[in-house]
C-alpha cells in the first residue's frame, strides 16, 4: 500500500496513538491559519524541529541503548554553521547551504572521532566521553567571542524570502497575511517531514535491524558477524547529522543563536532526553508525542503552577515547590516516574 | 612469585609534572603543582566514592554532582552558624570549623544517599541504561530541590582565618588552603587503602568488586555492602563539596555537575573501580587543568580531554584498572 511505502511500513501501534499523532500533524499543518499569532506560530515551529531532533536522538538512545549527551552540541553546531555564515556573508541562499554543509561535516567528523573512541571499549564510555566533550564545545562557543558571539550569541538577517517582512501575497489569506514568517513556518513543516521519514527509513532498513539486534543483544549480534563499533557508531552520525540539520532550522527560525537557545545542557536534558524518554524510546513515534508534550509543557506548565502557587500562598512548604521558577522539578519527578513505571515511555515499543 | 611492578603506570605522575617544567619558571611550576595537586585531591574525594560505588556495585549515578552540591552548601551554612570561630585568629578555631563542616556534609550527604540508594538506585541495578536515565532525573530534582532550600542565588563563602593567605616557599606562592586540601586528601586516600587492604571488611569489598557473585555465593549479604559503599560514595563526594566549595568561595547549584565532568575523566583514565587510578588520575587532571590554565586558559578542559583519550588509546581499560 502506498502509506506503507511512505511510512517505511512502521505505522503507529495502537489506535489512540494513530489518532493522535494524525490529529497532531494536521494541527501542524494548518498551525498557522489555525492558531495565529506570533507566538503560536514560534511554538508550532519548536515543536517541528524538536520532533526531528528527539527523533533523531532516538535512533541513538532508543536503537543503539546508548545514552549520549552530546546530542545538543551537533544540535548547536547546525545552528552555529548557519548563524556564522549568514552574519559572515550576509543574507543569501548560498550562506545558508554553505553553513548547514558545514556545520555537517564538522558533526560527521565529530561524532566519528567520538564513536571510534569511546565505543571501542565499553558502552558506558559513551556516555561520559560524550558529556566532557559536549561541555567542551560550550566551552569553546561560549569563548570564542569573535566568531560566536560568545555569551550574546549572534543575531543576523535571513534571505529575503524567510524575513518577515517580506509579503507572498497582497491579499491575506484566511484572514492571516502570508509573510516570511509564515513561510519559515512552511519550510521548517516541510523540512521536519522529510526528516522524519527519511529516519523512518533508516531504523527500519536492513541497517535499522541490525542496530535493534544489537541493543536486543549485543553478544548475539556480534556473534552473527556485526561490528558493534561499526554499527553504533554509525548510528550516532547519523543521529548527529539529523540533529544538525533541525539545528539549522532553528537557527533561520529564531534569526539568532546563542549558547542557551541550542547547546546548553538544558536543552541536552530537559529538552531532547526528556522529550524522548518520556514519549518512548524505541519507535521515533515516541519521540515525535514527547516533544510536542514537553514543549507545550514548557510553555504551560510555569503559568500553571503560579496559578496553583497562588490559591496556596501561606500553607507551609508546598508555595516553595510550586513556585514557578520550580517547574523543572517538577519534569524531573515526571521523568524518574517514567523510568520507573512506564520504562516504554507514553508510546514505546511493545 | 612476586607481581610484576607497574612502573610505567607509577612513573607517569612524576614525569608529567617534570614534562610541564621548561614551560615556565621553577617557582610559576612549583605553584602550578601545588595548585595542581589540591586541586587533584579535591577531585579524588568526589571520584572516589564513585569508582568504589561503580566497581562494587556495577552503578554508574550522573547525580553524583548533586551531592558535592550538598557538601558546598552545607559549608556555607556551617560557617555562616559559627562566624566567631570562624573569623578568630588561630588554627584551633579553623580547624574546627573545617572539621565541624566536614562532619554535617558526611551526615547529610550520608543521610540523603541513603534515602537515594534505597528509593532510586535498588530498582535499577544491573542496567546502565536505566541507571543513566533515572540519576539524570534524579539529578534534576535534587538540584532543584537544593535551589527550593538555598535559594537560587549563589552564596559566598570565606575560609576560616587561618586558612586564608598564602606561605613563600622556594619562591613560590603558595595558599595555605590548597595545603590544608592536599593533606586532606592524602589521609582520605590513606585512610581507603587501609580499610580496603587490612580489614575484613575491605576485604568483602575488594572481592565484590572481582567477582560479586562468589561473594554473594559465599553468603555475604551483599545489598548491606551495596548501601555501605554507596552511602560512603555520596559522603565522600560531600567531603569533596565541602572543600571545592570553601577553595571556591561562591556556592551554586552548578558546583557539583561541573565538577563532574573532571570526575568521569577521572573515571575512565584511572579505570573504573581502582581507588589507586583514581588517585593518580585525579592529580593529573589537576595538574593538567592547572598547567594549562597558565599556558592557555580556554584550552584547560581541553587538555584534560586530551589527556584522557591519549591514556585510553595507550591502556583501554585505564590506568590502574582492577578485573573489569
Amino acid at each position: 500500500m502506498r502509506l506503507d511505502a511512505i511510512l517505511s511500513g512502521d505505522r503507529p501501534r495502537g489506535r489512540v496513538l494513530t489518532v493522535v499523532l494524525i490529529l497532531a500533524v494536521l494541527a501542524l499543518a494548518g498551525a498557522p491559519f489555525l492558531f495565529p499569532g506570533t507566538k503560536a506560530l514560534g511554538v508550532a515551529s519548536r515543536i517541528c524541529i524538536f520532533i526531528v531532533l528527539a527523533a533523531s536522538y532516538d535512533i541513538v538512545l532508543g536503537y543503539t541503548g546508548i545514552v549520549s549527551f552530546a546530542h545538543a552540541m551537533f544540535f548547536g553546531i547546525g545552528a552555529y554553521g548557519v548563524a556564522i555564515a549568514l552574519s559572515g556573508l550576509g543574507p543569501s541562499w548560498g550562506a545558508v547551504l554553505l553553513g548547514l554543509g558545514g556545520a555537517l561535516l564538522v558533526s560527521a567528523v565529530l561524532a566519528t572521532i567520538i564513536g571510534f573512541v569511546s565505543l571501542r571499549l565499553r558502552a558506558l564510555y559513551f556516555s561520559m566521553v560524550t558529556l566532557a566533550v559536549a561541555s567542551f564545545a560550550l566551552i569553546m562557543a561560549t569563548q570564542a567571542r569573535e566568531i560566536t558571539g560568545g555569551e550574546d550569541g549572534l543575531t543576523f538577517s535571513v534571505p529575503r524570502l524567510l524575513s518577515p517582512g517580506f509579503r507572498l501575497l497582497a491579499e491575506p489569506l484566511f484572514g492571516v497575511r502570508v509573510d516570511g514568517r509564515v513561510i519559515t513556518y512552511y519550510m521548517v513543516f516541510a523540512v521536519a517531514v522529510v526528516m522524519f521519514l527519511a529516519m523512518l527509513r533508516v531504523v527500519n532498513s536492513p541497517f535499522g535491524r541490525v542496530l535493534q539486534a544489537i541493543r536486543e543483544n549485543e553478544f548475539r549480534a556480534q556473534a552473527l558477524g556485526y561490528s558493534l563499533l561499526l554499527h553504533r557508531t554509525l548510528a550516532g552520525v547519523i543521529g548527529a547529522l539529523a540533529a544538525t540539520v533541525a539545528g539549522a532550522m532553528l537557527a533561520l527560525v529564531l534569526r539568532y543563536n546563542g549558547p542557551a537557545a541550542s547547546m546548553s545542557f538544558e536543552i541536552m536534558v530537559d529538552g531532547i532526553l526528556l522529550m524522548t524518554v518520556v514519549g518512548g524510546m524505541g519507535t521515533l513515534y515516541g519521540p515525535m508525542i514527547g516533544a510536542i508534550l514537553i514543549v507545550l509543557a514548557q510553555y504551560q506548565l510555569q503559568p500553571a503552577l503560579a496559578g496553583l502557587s497562588a490559591q496556596i500562598t501561606g500553607w507551609p512548604v508546598l508555595p516553595m515547590l510550586v513556585n514557578p521558577d520550580r517547574w523543572l522539578l517538577w519534569l524531573g519527578v515526571l521523568f524518574v516516574v517514567i523510568v520507573y513505571f512506564f520504562p516504554k515511555g507514553l508510546a514505546g515499543r511493545r | 612469585m612476586k607481581p610484576r611492578i607497574d612502573w610505567p603506570g607509577r612513573l607517569l605522575l612524576p614525569l608529567f609534572m617534570l614534562a610541564a617544567l621548561p614551560f615556565m619558571s621553577p617557582s610559576t611550576w612549583l605553584t602550578l603543582t601545588v595548585a595542581g595537586a589540591a586541586m587533584g585531591m579535591m577531585l579524588f574525594l568526589m571520584a572516589s566514592g564513585l569508582t568504589l560505588i561503580f566497581g562494587l556495585m556495577d552503578v554508574i549515578t550522573f547525580a553524583h554532582g548533586a551531592f558535592i552540591s550538598l557538601g558546598a552548601y552545607t559549608a556555607t551554612a556551617v560557617v555562616a552558624a559559627l562566624p566567631g570561630m570562624a573569623a578568630s585568629q588561630g588554627w584551633a578555631a579553623a580547624l574546627a570549623v573545617l572539621a565541624l563542616a566536614l562532619m554535617a556534609a558526611i551526615l547529610a550527604a550520608g543521610l540523603v544517599g541513603y534515602v537515594f540508594e534505597v528509593v532510586i538506585i535498588r530498582r535499577v541495578y544491573g542496567s546502565h541504561l536505566r541507571q543513566i536515565l533515572i540519576t539524570v532525573g534524579g539529578l534534576i530534582v535534587a538540584q532543584e530541590l537544593l535551589v527550593a532550600v538555598f535559594g537560587a542565588n549563589p552564596i559566598p563563602v570565606v575560609k576560616p582565618l587561618a586558612m586564608q593567605g598564602s606561605v613563600e616557599l622556594f619562591g613560590a606562592t603558595i595558599e595555605v588552603f590548597r595545603l590544608v586540601a592536599v593533606a586532606l586528601g592524602v589521609a582520605v586516600f590513606a585512610g581507603l587503602q587501609l580499610v580496603l587492604q587490612r580489614t575484613r571488611l575491605g576485604l568483602t569489598v575488594r572481592a565484590g568488586v572481582e567477582n560479586i557473585e562468589m561473594v554473594e555465593a559465599l553468603g555475604f549479604r551483599v545489598k548491606r555492602l551495596f548501601v555501605l559503599v554507596f552511602v560512603t560514595g555520596c559522603a565522600l563526594a560531600g567531603v569533596g563539596g565541602v572543600m571545592w566549595g570553601l577553595y571556591q568561595g561562591l556556592v551554586t547549584t552548578a558546583i557539583g555537575p561541573e565538577m563532574m565532568i573532571l570526575v568521569f575523566i577521572i573515571l575512565i583514565m584511572g579505570g573504573m573501580g581502582s581507588v589507586t587510578g583514581a588517585f593518580v588520575a585525579a592529580i593529573l587532571v589537576g595538574l593538567a587543568t592547572n598547567y594549562t590554565s597558565f599556558l592557555a586558559p580556554r584550552l584547560a578542559l581541553g587538555s584534560s580531554i586530551l589527556l584522557m583519550v591519549a591514556v585510553l588509546l595507550w591502556r583501554p581499560r585505564g590506568l590502574f584498572s582492577g578485573g573489569r
